[in-house]
C-alpha cells in the first residue's frame, strides 16, 4: 500500500471540486423561499440602548421582519456562554457577564448586534437595517486590558467588579520567588502579544431553516465543530431540542479557531426563521468579520527568568493580563490558562514555574482561540526571553537552549504537563544545519557590504495538541469531554464510508483519513469516502481544533477499524475453514497465512450482508463504531530559524530564509503536513511583521476593519520555506501521531523577532515589526 | 433596473438586474455559478477573480451592467469537460490549495498571469503578481510552486495550454 497508504504523498481527493468551482460553502446554499438577514450593529463601543424603533424599517421594500433583542428574550433564547470554568486563586468562579445574541439594553463593543432585518434580498435588508432607529446613551469605553484594571476605568458588566473575570495562578510561587532570589542572573522582559484577527478567507455565514411541518430546524453554518454547535445551541441557547435541530457545516473556508465558537448570528438566524416562517441566510461582509469574529492573542506580560551560575534555568515567573473583549466567548477562558501557562516550561527543564493570569473585560470584540491558542503566547514569551538571556549572558542562543533541554522522557513539568516523547536536540541540529547557521557571519558581512543589516534568530517551541483526556480536562473546568467518534461502514460490495466527528476545512481529512483505511484494509483509496460535518449523518463528535483530528479523530477511526477487522477475520475464518488467528488482511483480501486461500474484500463484505453463511450466532452486516478518548495530550516540538535582511534607510524587513524542523511523530501524508506548516509559518510571520488589530483607545472604534487597514501576509511578504521533520512517535495514541496544524504559527513569531532584534542590535521592538517600528528602533539604538 | 446580456463560459445569458448589482452577484445569484467567491468588501482578496474579455478582473469591482456585452469565463468554465486546465491540475498536483475558498480566484489570476508572461515566470514575479490575491491557508509556498509548474507545462504545450489564457 505504499502508493496510497500511510506515509504516501497522495494528492487530495477533495481538490477536484475546489479547483473546478464546485465546492459548496454556506453562502452557496439555496433553499426554496430563502430570505436574507442583515444585522443592525452598535456603532458605539459602549452605550445604553434607550429605544429601538423599527417602524420605518418594517415598511421598507422587501422587508419581511425586523426583530429585536426584547423579542428574542421573550421567546426564551438563552445568553451565550463560556464553556470552560476557571476558578480564581481565591476559589471564586470566573465572573461571566450576560451576552444576549441581540443586545437588549446595553452594547459593549462596536459591532454588538442589536437587531436583525429579514428581507427578500440582501440589499433590501441592508437598506432597511439603516432605517432601524436606535437611540443610544454613550458611555466611556476602555479597549486596553491594562487600563481596564485601573481604578476609575469604565465598567462593563455588573458581575465583574473592576472588569476582572478571574485572577488565576498555576505553579509554586514560593519556590519560584526563592529561585529568583538566589539566581546568578535574572532576565526580565515586558512582552506584548499583539491582538490578531483570524481572517479565514470565507466570511462566517449561517442559514437557518425552520420546518413548521416537522417542527424541525436545520442550520447550515461555517463551523469547525457542528456537533458542539448543536449541543450548545440546544442545551444552552434554547434554539431547539437536539432531536429537532440538525447542524450542517459543509465546505468551510478556513477556520483557524474562529469558527469553533457559536456566535449570535447562527442562533438568531434559526430563531428568525421560526419567527418569520422563511429560511433566513446571513453572510458576513469582511468588515463585519473584522468587527465580530473572535479575535486572538492580546496578552501583556511581565516575565522573569532566573539562571544559576552555570546558565541553567532555575525559575520562571510570569504575570499576564489577557484581554477577553466585551463578552466571554465559548472557550475563551481556557486559552490564557490551561492552553498557555501549562506550556511555560517549553523544551526546558525548569524546576520552578509560577504564572499569574488576570482575564479582563474591555469594549472590544470577544477574544478566543486563534491558531495555537495560548501556546503561541507561551512560546513567544519564552523564546524571546531565552534569546535575550543568551545575549545578556554572552552565550550562544543555541547552546543556552541545548544546555537547558529536557532530555529524558516522560518528563513531568511543574505546570501540569507530562511530556511523553521528544528529542529537541535533533530538531535544533536539523534547523541549524539547514540554515547553515555556521555560515551566518559571512552572510552578515556580505550584507553589510551592501549596506544591509542581517540578523538570525531561532525559536525552540513545544506545544500540546490532541486535546485531551476527557476526565483530565473535566477536572480543569471543561464543560465537555474531548474524545472523538468514528463509524466505519463497510457497504455490501466492499466500498467504505467513514463517519467522523472531526471536521475538515482545509486539512485534507477526506484524503488522509482514507489513507489510513487503505493502509489497514488494502482497499483502493477511491473506494473510501469520508463523511463529516452533518449532525444527521454523524452521531456525535467534538470537532476540529487544537491539531486534534489526527491524534484523536484518526485514533477513533483506527479503533473502529480494529473492530471491523476482528469481525471480518471471524467471517473469513469461517468461510475458509481456517483458524481466525491465521487470517491476514492485505492487498484487498483476507488470506490464510502460509496458504493460497483467500477471500477478496468485496466478497467478504457481501458475505457479511447476505448472511447466508456466517459463523453461528453472528449478527449480519459490517459496521462498527468507536469513541476514542486520549490518554494524554501530544507534544509536537521543533526548532525554527529565521534570517532577515533589513534596509536601514526604510526599516523594511525581508525574510531571506526560514527553516522549520518539526517533530510531529508519525505522519500520514507528508505533502499535507508540509502544507500545514507553510500556512502556520505564514500566519506567524504575519503576526511578527504585519498584522495588528487596533482599536482607537478613546472611541473604541476598530481602526483595522478591512484589508485596506489590516495587513494580511501576501505572497510577496513571505519566502519559500525550508522544512523538514523528525520523528519520535507519540506513545499516547495508537497511530503515534502528534499533530501539525498549529506548530507553524506557534514557533515562528519569536524566530522572526529574534532575527530582527539581532540585526538591529536593539531588543526594544514589539510585534508587528512594521518598517516604521524597525526604523524607529534602529534609530533609537544607534543614538545610544 | 438594467438589462444585461453577456456570454458566460461559452453560453449566452441575459437578465434584468438592479443597477447596483455587481458582476459577482449576477454570476453567483442569477446564474448559480457559485465557484466565484466573495472574501472581502474592498477588492483586496481576489477570491472573485474571473476573466472578462480575456483579462483577469475582480468581479466585485464591476457592475453586472458594465459587463454587459462582454465574454466572461469563470472557474466553472476553465476545464474542458473532464480535462482540467493545466493550472487547475498544477494546483492539485502541488497541493496549492487547502480550504479551497481563495482557490478559484487564485487559479483565474494565475491563468491570466501565465498568459501575460509568455517568456515564462520566476518566483519573484509570481509572488509580486499575486499581490491582489490573499490566501490564509497555504502560506503561498505551494501556490507559487503550482503556478511555476503550470507555466512550464503550458510553455511546453502541455494540456489545453493555448486556450482560455
Amino acid at each position: 500500500m505504499g502508493m496510497e497508504g500511510v506515509g504516501a504523498r497522495v494528492t487530495r481527493k477533495e481538490d477536484k471540486r475546489f479547483i473546478t468551482g464546485l465546492g459548496r460553502f454556506v453562502d452557496d446554499m439555496v433553499v426554496p423561499g430563502m430570505k436574507h438577514a442583515v444585522f443592525v450593529r452598535s456603532p458605539h463601543a459602549h452605550a445604553g440602548i434607550t429605544s429601538v424603533d423599527v417602524t420605518r424599517a418594517e415598511t421598507m421594500p422587501g422587508v419581511i421582519g425586523v426583530l429585536t433583542g426584547r423579542q428574542l428574550k421573550a421567546d426564551g433564547i438563552g445568553n451565550l456562554i463560556c464553556g470552560w470554568m476557571i476558578h480564581s486563586k481565591d476559589g471564586t468562579p470566573m465572573k461571566m457577564g450576560a451576552w444576549s445574541p441581540l443586545a437588549v439594553d446595553r452594547v459593549r463593543y462596536v459591532g454588538d448586534a442589536v437587531a436583525v432585518v429579514v428581507a427578500d434580498t440582501r440589499a433590501q435588508a441592508r437598506d432597511a437595517a439603516e432605517a432601524v432607529d436606535i437611540a443610544y446613551e454613550e458611555k466611556d469605553a476602555v479597549t486596553s486590558a491594562v487600563r481596564a484594571l485601573e481604578p476609575g476605568a469604565p465598567q462593563l458588566h455588573p458581575e465583574a467588579e473592576n472588569n476582572l473575570i478571574f485572577d488565576w495562578s498555576l505553579g509554586d510561587l514560593a519556590a519560584t520567588d526563592a529561585a529568583i532570589a538566589r539566581a546568578a542572573h535574572v532576565t526580565r522582559m515586558h512582552i506584548v502579544n499583539n491582538r490578531l484577527v483570524p481572517n479565514a478567507m470565507e466570511p462566517r455565514a449561517a442559514l437557518g431553516h425552520y420546518n413548521r411541518a416537522e417542527d424541525h430546524t436545520t442550520c447550515w453554518t461555517t463551523s469547525q465543530n457542528p456537533h458542539v454547535a448543536r449541543l450548545v445551541m440546544s442545551a444552552f441557547y434554547n434554539v431547539a431540542p437536539e432531536n429537532k435541530l440538525r447542524v450542517i457545516a459543509p465546505d468551510v473556508g478556513g477556520g483557524f479557531g474562529s469558527k469553533i465558537f457559536i456566535y449570535p448570528e447562527e442562533v438568531v438566524c434559526c430563531w428568525a426563521s421560526k419567527k418569520t416562517n422563511v429560511p433566513v441566510k446571513w453572510v458576513a461582509d469582511r468588515t463585519e468579520s473584522f468587527l465580530t469574529d473572535a479575535h486572538g492573542r492580546d496578552h501583556v506580560s511581565e516575565v522573569e527568568m532566573a539562571f544559576d551560575a552555570d546558565n541553567r534555568i532555575i525559575g520562571l515567573k510570569v504575570d499576564t493580563i489577557a484581554n477577553f473583549g466585551a463578552y466571554m466567548s465559548l472557550f475563551s477562558s481556557s486559552v490564557p490558562t490551561y492552553l498557555y501557562a501549562t506550556l511555560l516550561s517549553g523544551q526546558y527543564d525548569i524546576p520552578a514555574i509560577h504564572a499569574n493570569v488576570r482575564a479582563v473585560y474591555t469594549n472590544t470584540a470577544p477574544v478566543d482561540a486563534y491558531r495555537g491558542a495560548g501556546r503561541p503566547e507561551a512560546t513567544y514569551l519564552l523564546e524571546r526571553t531565552m534569546e535575550t538571556a543568551a545575549r545578556e549572558l554572552g552565550v550562544s542562543p543555541a547552546e543556552l537552549r541545548r544546555k537547558n533541554f529536557i532530555t529524558e522522557f516522560p518528563h513531568q513539568t511543574p505546570v501540569i504537563m507530562n511530556y511523553d516523547a521528544g528529542d529537541y536536540a535533533v530538531s535544533l541540529d536539523a534547523a541549524m544545519n539547514a540554515a547553515d547557521y555556521q555560515g551566518f557571519a559571512a552572510r552578515k558581512a556580505e550584507a553589510a557590504a551592501r549596506g544591509k543589516l542581517r540578523g538570525i534568530g531561532m525559536s525552540s517551541y513545544i506545544e500540546a495538541c490532541g486535546i485531551a483526556p476527557s476526565a483530565a480536562v473535566g477536572s480543569l473546568g471543561a464543560g465537555v469531554g474531548l474524545w472523538e467518534s468514528a463509524e466505519v461502514r463497510v457497504n455490501a460490495v466492499g466500498t467504505i464510508e467513514v463517519l467522523t466527528g472531526s471536521h475538515s476545512h482545509g486539512q485534507g481529512h477526506e484524503t488522509t483519513f482514507a489513507q489510513l483505511v487503505t493502509q489497514r484494509l488494502g482497499v483502493p483509496l477511491d473506494s473510501v469516502s469520508i463523511v463529516h460535518g452533518d449532525t444527521d449523518k454523524v452521531q456525535m463528535g467534538m470537532g476540529t481544533y487544537g491539531s486534534r483530528s489526527g491524534a484523536v479523530g484518526m485514533s477513533a477511526i483506527s479503533k473502529a477499524l480494529d473492530k471491523v477487522e476482528a469481525k471480518a477475520r471471524k467471517i473469513a475464518a469461517h468461510l475458509m475453514e481456517a483458524d481466525e488467528g491465521d487470517i491476514v488482511i492485505e492487498d484487498g483480501a483476507l488470506k490464510v497465512a502460509g496458504t493460497d486461500k483467500s477471500v477478496p474484500w468485496f466478497q467478504l463484505a457481501l458475505a457479511a450482508y447476505t448472511a447466508h453463511n456466517l459463523p453461528a450466532g453472528m449478527e449480519p452486516g459490517l459496521k462498527e463504531t468507536a469513541f476514542y478518548d486520549p490518554s494524554n495530550f501530544t507534544f509536537p516540538a521543533g526548532c525554527y530559524i529565521c534570517e532577515v535582511e533589513i534596509d536601514p534607510d526604510t526599516g523594511h524587513t525581508a525574510i531571506v530564509q526560514f527553516v522549520a524542523a518539526d517533530d510531529f511523530g508519525n505522519i500520514i501524508n507528508p505533502m499535507i503536513v508540509e502544507g500545514q506548516v507553510h500556512g502556520g509559518i505564514a500566519q506567524g510571520v504575519g503576526q511578527a511583521l504585519l498584522e495588528g488589530c487596533h482599536y482607537d483607545p478613546a472611541s473604541g472604534q476598530l481602526l483595522t476593519a478591512s484589508y485596506m487597514d489590516y495587513t494580511m501576509p501576501r505572497a510577496g511578504d513571505v519566502p519559500s520555506f525550508q522544512i523538514s521533520t523528525s520523528n519520535t512517535p507519540c506513545p499516547g495514541n495508537p497511530l503515534g501521531m502528534k499533530g501539525c496544524g498549529e506548530a507553524g504559527a506557534i514557533g515562528s513569531p519569536p524566530a522572526v523577532i529574534n532575527a530582527i532584534t539581532d540585526a538591529i542590535g536593539s531588543n526594544d521592538l514589539s510585534m508587528p515589526a512594521t518598517s516604521e517600528r524597525v526604523w524607529a528602533a534602529l534609530k533609537a539604538a544607534t543614538r545610544h | 433596473m438594467s438589462d444585461v446580456s453577456l456570454v458566460v463560459n461559452g453560453k449566452a445569458v441575459r437578465g434584468t438586474v438592479e443597477d447596483r448589482t455587481l458582476l459577482v452577484q449576477f454570476l453567483r445569484e442569477n446564474l448559480g455559478l457559485t465557484g466565484t467567491h466573495v472574501g472581502c468588501d474592498t477588492s483586496q482578496c481576489g477570491a472573485c477573480v474571473v476573466h472578462v474579455d480575456g483579462k483577469a478582473v475582480k468581479s466585485c469591482t464591476m457592475l453586472a451592467a458594465q459587463a454587459s456585452g462582454s465574454t466572461v469565463v469563470t472557474i466553472e468554465g476553465l476545464a474542458e469537460g473532464s480535462e482540467l486546465h493545466p493550472v487547475q491540475a498544477a494546483f492539485r498536483d502541488n497541493h496549492g490549495l487547502q480550504c479551497g475558498f481563495c482557490t478559484p480566484g487564485m487559479i483565474m489570476a494565475a491563468v491570466d498571469m501565465i498568459g501575460r508572461h509568455p517568456a515564462g515566470l520566476d518566483e519573484p514575479t509570481v509572488r509580486a503578481e499575486l499581490e491582489g490575491n490573499i490566501c490564509r491557508c497555504t502560506g503561498y509556498h505551494n501556490i507559487v510552486k503550482a503556478i511555476l509548474a503550470a507555466s512550464q507545462t503550458m510553455a511546453a504545450g502541455g494540456g489545453a495550454a493555448s486556450r482560455a489564457a
